[in-house]
């Protein structure tokens, strides 16, 4: 069997990829991760390349977490984001482009409220484009470092129960974890309020439930979304108080689950409206190793990506 | 006085039941004769129709000529060239112009340059209700005078149910079709695409079929309640055809058209051209369900036209992200193509019937003249190759607009010639 290899310019989503792609990416995080034990957690590897972070929607964590790997693999990185004037005076998205092409970087790290934005860019430009995250569409490093999570605690991803939970409408995490998790065998319920729900949730080849706990029932693992009731979401659901007495995950609840069931949410966490405290800070939260697995997880992207760019061999 | 015989053809007239190999005579602007060996009269012209297909012109009932106010995206005159070259001899323009065609002024303002630029017919639609605001009645009266066919608040459906009614009352008058587009807005919230698999997919937030379909049920109980005339644009759901076909069982006054793209794209199209803004239009492209419901009522009569919504748009408004892009593609230059490749050679519908969707049902829709090649009839005729391959590419269109989701296309038939008046079209 030869040693599997990138071949793609960009990361615009979980669904193109194959399961030996995902594996490959996650085998290659694995071997970051030491990097973030060591005394000196910087490698040259991507020393010489420059990477640009296109925030066009507000981000702490993800792009904190792609500047972190950037800077632990050496590459150059420059920050636009959605304050900044360059991505707020009204000029396309085609002429951002092009300016940013004539900047030759190496790679670029889009993240927008629309879907399709990073695809658009990435036919437009000769940079390697990692979607950061566009719309409800996909949020791929997101997924990957979900499921380097899920393996280093269970061992596997396959013949897994994987319950999300919460506003799937709305969510680019489910969808790229959705496809995910499907192409590497595990089983997927979400479930969430009928006014949260695509109308062809189930197309997306999971089962549909609209009651956490016949979710929760024997799950392995159980993703929290973050519940967005602010601004038009409120016709979507009455309250916060009604939010959580329906899909809250507290420990009573988490019962149902198997007994070494581990709990994920991608962040920001809402405490007291999808997730009680007692269980993000509980017993199996390992909401905080997501993160730290994120920087590796993204440093295993950008270093495949600059790798296929250098033309493979 | 003019003459000019068309020889040869093959004279597909639904109106009068033709399909056979006929010469056709125009004198003075009308059908003069129809007959097998006709000789030209003195200083009459000729037009050898050996090998193609000889139509009553072809009227498309939907199109955004976008004069006056929004010139650098079209003008009456490039639309009219493109409706030409799409083998179109009229078209019926819709009144969200700037300002709105809700008046006389407007109305005349577009037949003056009509006049100006004599490629195609134009039948202007005027507004409802005044600067189609939805609140209070435009003068269908002035209007009509002034050349006015058929009202439609195109792009702003009337949401208010009393208005809707007194539109459809009032129109009786004037024997008016009042079109709509027919959608709740509400229902359609900040929707860019079919609410379906594909949204659910793309993460794109949809617009529901329901939004279509409230209207038209609500639009078809009106239509009954006031004996008016209803005619449903771009009707795009399997539903709402039902809708139709069960109210006109009751004898309700209905029609209605469907696009070309609404019966050979489903809203799989969205994911397959990655999020094209091409692909981005009103009523969105619906579920592969839909469009096997719209090819059914092709076949079995319910759907009485055929028509572009022709919405062409600058290359810089719509080559932008999926979400941002205004929604709308230009059809005058593919329609024919299409519906003869997809159609008629792809066995949906044999060819008169396409010719009824493409003319005489157009021309039934709105009162118009043309749409049959009976003897006294206008003489607006338009000849088809059915055998022609081309592929559609965009930089050759004459109008303005470039919006198309079937670039690279390869279709076999085309228009080959139109005629205006007993005259060919000949473009600049």
């Amino acid at each position: 069997m030869s040693e599997p290899t990138w071949r793609r310019k960009d990361l615009l989503g979980i669904a193109p990829l194959s399961a030996e792609e995902i594996t490959l990416v996650l085998d290659t995080a694995e071997s970051f991760l030491e990097i973030a034990e060591r005394p000196i957690k910087k490698v040259p590897t991507l020393r010489g390349k420059s990477v640009l972070n296109l925030f066009f929607e507000a981000s702490t964590r993800t792009r904190s977490s792609f500047e972190l790997a950037e800077k632990r693999l050496s590459a150059d990185s420059l920050n636009f984001s959605s304050g900044s004037s360059a991505l707020v005076k009204g000029e396309s998205l085609i002429d951002t482009a092009r300016n940013l092409q004539a900047m030759a970087p190496d790679l670029l790290v889009v993240r927008h409220q629309h879907p399709g934005v990073p695809h658009l860019l990435a036919e437009r430009v000769e940079a390697g484009v990692i979607n950061a995250g566009d719309g409800a569409h996909e949020h791929p490093t997101q997924a990957l470092l979900d499921a380097l999570t899920i393996r280093r605690h269970k061992g596997r991803i396959a013949g897994l129960k994987v319950a999300i939970v919460g506003d799937v409408a709305h969510s680019r995490v489910v969808r790229s974890n959705v496809h995910l998790l499907a192409k590497l065998g595990a089983s997927v319920t979400v479930a969430g309020p009928r006014t949260m729900m695509p109308v062809a949730a189930d197309s997306l080849g999971v089962t549909v439930c609209y009651d956490l706990e016949e979710a929760l029932e024997g799950a392995d693992v159980v993703m929290m979304l973050r519940a967005q009731l602010e601004r038009h979401r409120r016709a979507l659901f009455p309250s916060v108080r009604d939010y959580f007495r329906l899909f809250g995950l507290s420990r009573a609840r988490l019962a149902r689950a198997q007994e070494d069931v581990i709990v994920m949410h991608p962040g920001p966490m809402n405490r007291g409206v999808e997730i009680a405290s007692e269980v993000a800070d509980g017993p199996g939260s390992v909401i905080l190793e997501q993160v730290a697995n994120g920087v590796a997880v993204r440093m295993a992207v950008l270093y495949l990506l600059a790798a296929a760019q250098g033309g493979g061999e | 006085m003019s003459a000019h015989l068309i020889r040869g053809g093959r004279l597909v007239d639904p109106s009068q039941g033709l399909d056979e190999e006929l010469d056709l005579l125009l004198e003075d602007g009308v059908v003069a004769r129809l007959g097998a060996g006709l000789e030209p009269p003195p200083g009459a012209a000729v037009t050898d129709a050996r090998g193609l297909v000889v139509t009553p012109g072809l009227i498309d009932v939907h199109v955004h000529l976008r004069e006056p106010g929004h010139e650098y995206k079209e003008t009456v005159e490039s639309g009219l060239m493109a409706a030409a070259a799409g083998g179109f001899t009229a078209v019926a323009c819709m009144p969200n112009t700037e300002p709105v065609n809700d008046n006389r002024s407007v109305t005349e303002h577009v037949l003056r340059q009509a006049a100006r630029h004599p490629y195609a017919r134009v039948h202007p639609i005027g507004a409802i209700s005044k600067g189609q605001k939805g609140e209070e009645l435009a003068e269908f009266g002035e209007m009509v005078a002034a050349g006015v066919v058929a009202v439609s608040d195109d792009g702003w459906p009337v949401k208010n149910a009393h208005l809707m009614r007194r539109a459809l009352e009032y129109a009786r008058h004037f024997d008016l079709t009042v079109i709509q587009h027919a959608e709740d807005l509400e229902l359609t919230g900040d929707g860019v695409m079919h609410e379906g698999e594909w949204s659910t997919r793309l993460g794109l937030p949809g617009i529901p079929g329901a939004a279509e379909d409230v209207m038209v049920a609500r639009d078809l109980l009106l239509a009954e309640l006031t004996g008016g005339r209803y005619h449903v644009a771009h009707l795009s759901t399997g539903h709402s055809l039902e809708l139709v076909r069960e109210a006109r069982r009751r004898g309700v006054r209905v029609s209605c058209e469907v696009t070309p793209h609404h019966l050979l794209l489903s809203d799989r199209a969205v994911a397959e051209q990655s999020f094209s803004s091409h692909t981005k239009m009103k009523p969105p492209l619906r579920s592969q369900h839909d469009v096997e419901a719209l090819l059914a009522g092709l076949a079995d009569g319910t759907v009485d036209a055929i028509a572009s919504d022709h919405a062409p748009h600058h290359p810089d408004e719509k080559d932008v992200q999926f979400s941002a892009a205004p929604f709308g593609i230009v059809g005058l230059e593919t329609t024919v193509s299409l519906c003869l490749d997809r159609l008629v050679h792809g066995g949906v519908i044999p060819l008169p019937r396409l010719i009824e969707l493409l003319s005489t049902g157009p021309a039934r829709v709105l009162g118009l003249p043309g749409g049959s090649l009976a003897p006294g009839q206008v003489a607006d005729v338009t000849l088809l190759d059915l055998e022609r391959r081309i592929t559609v590419d965009p930089t050759t269109f004459r109008s303005k607009g470039r919006n198309t989701p079937f670039a690279g296309w390869t279709l076999r038939g085309a228009p080959a010639a139109t005629f205006l008046a007993g005259r060919p079209v000949t473009l600049p």
